[in-house]
């Protein structure tokens, strides 16, 4: 595999861990005012990603910061491209990051306050994210539309399995309802948006596109519906922990499909040799983030471990 | 305005912004961090008070630094999308660098920090609070080394119009990036230095106020927060060790900045000429303290170590540029460098020696006297001035280069983004960033007020205990 190949899959793999990762933390935001009752509740389903959200945000520092060093064209036209959107993105990072931070340091009304902005803040990411994407793979509103809504939808049943998880009391048993109701959305959503991606490998729109010439990219497709589909009957079943495994297993797979498709080209007229840094420079990045990331996959697994038992309210 | 003019103005206000949170939580997370330490070390309970008192207040001003940070991140790409291409090779390596190796351990580290305090062994505690703000202080050493490569580009060669690295190791240990580095970090330990003095020094007026007036029913009239008049020594110490590390950092502040200089008269001559405002080459060059003002042969002696070596002044560089690079105009604007760089030299000098005089005046055992505890107060927004001043000085100062000698700013903006839309997310960021920065203000200052919380020594959790349920100190 050549240098650029392997940066490619670098950058996929980084988006896929902060989607994976900051996918639950976006959908505990969301569904904190539809699930936790009092300030109880609500600190304890904000306790459950607490320790971890930050930690979780800067896989988005290092996927973007991954292209611009890999991927400079890549880069700067998809952050120049999508101006407007990244814009909302960065406002809402912001307000949600701020609140999660100050809202134990405040009481009362600007605790609400911090809420509002936990919960718009996470609605508004986790919808422009897919909202992005689809529009990157479709060129449509409608493909929008629906990235969208399937983002969005997929974080609060991720995030509602993960509460379910880390959760007892009244606050688990809601976060599973809410979970399912989720699914609701999240699984005609996928149903609709899959076909589509895998599809967009063509000239884009061309839906049901020949699935041989691309045959991984369609099971790659076909396997998130599946995991999606397992996660939502494993939630039903209340087996939390291994439905949190599909729902992220799931999410994995989706963006491994989005970012075949990319990788026929990453944006329009642009190709992702065209699009690369020098040999020289990827190599030094590859040897360095070869001895680094197992350092930092370690730690944040134990982070994860430190805090692995339920919160309670 | 176009949208150069506009993506101008948004760089100088966000990154102007993110560098006031950014020095405070490099330096301030050192000193919670040492404060740990003591308390690890000797037991005594008001190290642990004046931990978790300014560790809150640390944390309230970190969130504000790692959400503005992430708009300079992406506004490289969305702004200024030709640049970024350009550079990406070279400039995009350590910007990728500080993510993998400081952000990750940063946010890692804190969040097991902060909700750690009951379920970590103690010596673990401590070490994760170290990792954090070694984190911090490592990503002040990437993004400072691709700031450097900007202003002094080495270890790469233009390859079909773009900049391709050809030594990494060149691009980090830059003459510049090591000069820039322990200037700015120091110069982040002398903003948290003042904002430590200065929270120490009201704390000591307040306190005292309220045992002097008799009137210790004040602070004990709002037992709901349990917070009263602390140990008066506390503050001292807190005060004391404050003025210890302004004092040495500013020394290092001196001695870099007097490596900055000479380093500025080979690589970047005009940005020298313009902090001095001196027009035409000169050989034992003056220095300009204000206008009309000079004192004869100290820049050239400031600038090569010799009072009569050469200065190159702004119209002669102007002319050579017009014949190496093009005619255009070379020259940036000239009065914000040259008092930019009196305010960072002045402000900065205020803020060390204010702390020499403390360490003076509190010198064995001695109480601190009232009037000192009041002159604390500047060393909040005197050192957070000079610091601005420093970046505005470096960074117009660059002008008209993105790339000194290679790239021009005119060059560098995004093509394809109209007028329009950066007018747009200029106008969000600055409300956004305004509203927040009065929300920080006040819950800071409202912190400060309210003094520190009572803490009674947790009883040490054992390896293997599992405590029933989380119980964060510091959050939620």
């Amino acid at each position: 595999m050549d240098v650029t190949t392997f940066w490619f899959l670098v950058v996929a793999f980084l988006w896929t861990g902060y989607f994976v990762l900051e996918g639950f933390d976006f959908g505990v935001g969301a569904l904190l005012p539809l699930v936790a009752r009092g300030e109880a509740e609500r600190r304890q389903a904000l306790a459950t990603i607490g320790p971890v959200w930050d930690g979780n945000e800067v896989w988005l520092i290092t996927a973007v910061g991954a292209m611009f060093a890999a991927f400079p064209a890549w880069y700067s036209g998809f952050l120049s491209g999508f101006y407007l959107p990244l814009v909302m993105v960065l406002a809402g990072l912001i307000v949600r990051g701020v609140a999660l931070e100050w809202r134990g340091k405040v009481e009362g009304r600007e605790r609400a306050v911090c809420d509002a902005g936990i919960v718009t803040g996470s609605v508004l990411t986790a919808f422009l994210w897919g909202g992005i994407f689809g529009h990157m793979l479709s060129g449509t509103l409608a493909g929008t539309l629906v990235g969208g809504a399937l983002s969005l939808s997929l974080a609060m049943l991720h995030g509602g399995v993960f509460l379910a998880l880390k959760t007892t009391g009244p606050l688990r048993a809601r976060a599973r309802r809410a979970a399912l109701t989720a699914a609701a959305v999240a699984v005609p959503a996928a149903a609709l948006a899959l076909p589509g991606v895998p599809a967009a490998i063509g000239p884009a729109g061309a839906a049901g596109a020949d699935w041989t010439a691309h045959p991984l990219v369609w099971a790659a497709a076909v396997a998130a519906m599946v995991a999606l589909a397992a996660g939502v009957a494993l939630v039903w079943r209340r087996r939390e922990g291994w439905a949190f495994t599909a729902t992220a297993g799931s999410i994995t797979l989706l963006t491994a499909t989005v970012f075949a498709v990319l990788w026929q080209a990453p944006l329009p007229g642009l190709t992702v040799a065209g699009a690369a840094s020098g040999p020289y420079t990827l190599g030094l990045l590859t040897w360095i983030g070869l001895i680094a990331l197992p350092f930092v996959l370690g730690y944040q697994a134990w982070t994860y471990w430190v805090f692995r038992k339920r919160v309670t309210a | 305005m176009d949208a150069l003019d506009l993506a101008r103005w948004q760089f100088g206000v966000t990154t102007v912004y993110h560098f006031l949170f950014v020095p405070l939580t490099i330096g301030l997370g050192v000193f919670v961090a040492g404060l740990q330490t003591a308390w690890h070390r000797t037991g005594k309970a008001h190290y642990l008070r004046l931990t978790k008192f300014f560790g809150k207040l640390f944390l309230i001003n970190f969130a504000m630094g790692v959400v503005t940070g992430l708009v300079q991140e992406f506004q490289f790409g969305m702004n200024w999308s030709a640049y970024s291409t350009f550079v990406g090779d070279v400039f995009g390596a350590p910007l990728a660098l500080e993510a993998l190796l400081a952000f990750f351990l940063e946010s890692t580290f804190l969040g097991l920090w902060i909700f750690g305090w009951d379920r970590l062994p103690k010596r673990i505690h401590l070490a994760c609070l170290w990792a954090a703000v070694i984190g911090s202080n490592l990503s002040a050493y990437f993004i400072l080394a691709a700031n450097a490569w900007m202003k002094h580009p080495v270890g790469y060669e233009v390859v079909d119009g773009k900049a391709r690295m050809t030594d990494l190791w060149a691009v980090l240990t830059n003459s510049t990036a090591l000069a820039q580095v322990p200037h700015v970090v120091a110069a982040a330990f002398i903003v948290a230095g003042g904002f430590v003095i200065a929270v120490s020094g009201y704390r000591i007026l307040r306190e005292r106020r309220m045992i002097t007036d008799g009137d210790v029913t004040v602070p004990m009239a709002r037992p709901a927060r349990g917070r009263g008049p602390a140990d008066p020594m506390m503050w001292r110490t807190s005060l004391r060790a404050a003025l210890v590390m302004t004092a040495i950092a500013g020394a290092v502040v001196a001695g870099t900045g007097d490596m900055s200089g000479q380093l500025l008269r080979d690589q970047q001559p005009m940005k020298l000429a313009a902090a001095e405002g001196l027009r035409h080459d000169q050989k034992g060059a003056p220095a300009s303290i204000v206008p009309g003002v000079e004192v004869p042969y100290v820049l050239s002696l400031l600038a090569a170590h010799d009072p009569n070596a050469e200065v190159q002044g702004i119209e002669d560089i102007q002319r050579r540029y017009a014949e190496r690079y093009g005619e255009a105009d070379y020259r940036p604007n000239v009065p914000v460098v040259f008092w930019s760089f009196r305010v960072m030299i002045g402000f900065g000098l205020a803020t060390v020696g204010l702390s020499l005089l403390g360490l003076w005046l509190t010198r064995r055992r001695r109480g601190t006297p009232d009037w000192f505890a009041r002159a604390c107060l500047l060393a909040l927004p005197l050192p957070t001035l000079a610091i601005v001043a420093g970046w505005l000085l470096s960074e117009i100062g660059r002008q008209p280069w993105t790339v000194q000698g290679e790239l021009l700013t005119a060059a560098s903006v995004s093509p394809s983004v109209s007028v329009t839309e950066v007018a747009i997310s200029l106008a969000l960021f600055t409300a956004l960033y305004g509203a927040l920065a009065v929300a920080e203000g006040w819950l800071l200052a409202r912190h400060v007020k309210a003094g520190p919380e009572p803490v009674v020594p947790a009883p040490r959790v054992p390896d293997d205990a599992e405590p029933a349920r989380l119980a964060p100190t510091l959050m939620y």
